[in-house]
């Protein structure tokens, strides 16, 4: 439908006081001096919308299994453990250019009862809030080079093979701290601009 | 500057409350509180009033893992611009038993279209879950606001009464609504492409 102030407005997070710890998942759920266990990532990128305009103050929430696959949820019955130093929640608002970093462990991959034997590739669920409603979107980051991948259902569920790939974070060498964590960057792009102009200004959804 | 592409969008599955609503996944400590439980206060000025319902899939069957959100004017029927005071945006889950789930929140005022003209009063909501690839948007009428909804421009475009009947809640008392969303079949409700 054509959009409406409805759409076109959206919350605003800036008055949201994220803690210090929300955007590193290895130590938010963590005891004092304790870290989750499992490969240190960095997980950075960009957002931005459809015309290449970095979305500044974009609040970016994210959930994840833990290393072994396992998500702390009461409904999750997996048998790998559960680590008593991992939550798996993190939250971060992106930057006036768009650009924000989180910290975490690599997920594992873990079994899910679809087929006989459907395993769900490592991913990060990401649920972004640009500036308008209609904006809203949830998504999942895959890692580069995982081979369950190209197996996955859910990620079939996207048909445009571009698309897909677009949810795939490569490495990102650059962004590496050494002796520490791998870096791997994820660009997100929310719908924007695409028809509604407004107020005289090439904006809206 | 680049035409980029959308993002896909991915289902949020069924642990969407880890991440959104830890505390009441039973996540505790890592945030004071979940965001967008609390919208009013005593003093947030309005007609305070509770909204709830249940989401059905198509099978008839409550959708106890949803995740659901509200945007909305404030009562002079303007949307809240910079986060302080009523934010006009609220969170909540369905109760992983019953699946019902419901918002505290005031009614809002009828919101400025185009010159002259207003939307009647109405809330926007957006539901992720399980099962839903891309996250669903579409608009709660209140049952009162008759005339007004004879000049909406959004449910003019519904060209069947009995379609944009399934967004019109229901009165359940003083200050109470029921709005049931139905996500598949006979009186499936109205989604939007925004």
């Amino acid at each position: 439908m054509p959009s409406t102030l409805s759409e076109e407005s959206g919350p605003v997070f800036g008055s949201v006081a994220l803690g210090p710890l929300d955007g590193d998942l290895t130590i938010n759920f963590a005891q004092p001096g304790e870290t989750a266990i499992g490969p240190r990532i960095i997980v950075h990128g960009r957002v931005h919308d459809e015309t290449g305009h970095p979305v500044s103050g974009a609040l970016l929430e994210v959930w994840q299994a833990n290393a072994g696959g396992r998500y702390r949820h009461k409904n999750e019955g997996y048998l790998a453990p559960l680590d008593p130093n991992f939550g798996g929640c993190g939250r971060v608002t992106t930057d006036e250019n768009g650009v924000y970093a989180l910290r975490t462990v690599m997920p594992g991959p873990y079994p899910w009862p679809n087929g006989t034997n459907d395993w769900r590739p490592a991913h990060i669920h990401f649920s972004v809030f640009g500036h308008s409603f209609a904006q809203r979107l949830i998504t999942q980051m895959y890692f580069e080079g995982d081979p369950l991948i190209w197996r996955c259902p859910i990620v079939a569920s996207v048909s445009d093979r571009t698309a897909i790939e677009r949810l795939i974070a490569p490495l990102d060498m650059d962004a590496t701290v050494p002796m520490d964590a791998r870096a791997y960057r994820f660009d997100i792009v929310l719908r924007g601009r695409r028809a509604t102009y407004f107020e005289n200004r090439p904006e809206g959804i | 500057m680049a035409d980029l592409h959308e993002t896909a969008s991915q289902t949020a599955g069924p642990y969407v409350h880890i991440g959104c609503m830890p505390n009441a996944a039973g996540i505790a400590g890592v945030y004071p509180d979940d965001l967008g439980v609390q919208m009013v206060r005593a003093d947030t000025p309005g007609q305070h009033i509770t909204v709830s319902g249940h989401i059905y899939d198509g099978t008839g069957a409550a959708v106890k893992d949803a995740l659901v959100e509200v945007w909305q004017a404030d009562a002079d029927g303007n949307y809240p611009e910079d986060g302080t005071g009523f934010t006009g945006w609220g969170r909540t889950a369905s109760d992983p038993d019953t699946g019902l789930w419901h918002f505290e929140t005031i009614k809002p005022g009828p919101v400025t279209h185009g010159e002259g003209l207003a939307m009647a009063p109405h809330l926007t909501l957006w539901i992720a879950a399980r099962g839903i690839n891309i996250g669903l948007h579409t608009r709660m009428y209140f049952p009162e606001d008759t005339d007004a909804h004879a000049t909406d421009p959004v449910l003019a475009r519904i060209k069947q009464p009995l379609r944009s009947d399934t967004l019109i809640a229901s009165p359940q008392g003083e200050a109470a609504y029921n709005f049931n969303i139905h996500l598949q079949g006979l009186g499936e409700t109205v989604f939007f492409d925004v």
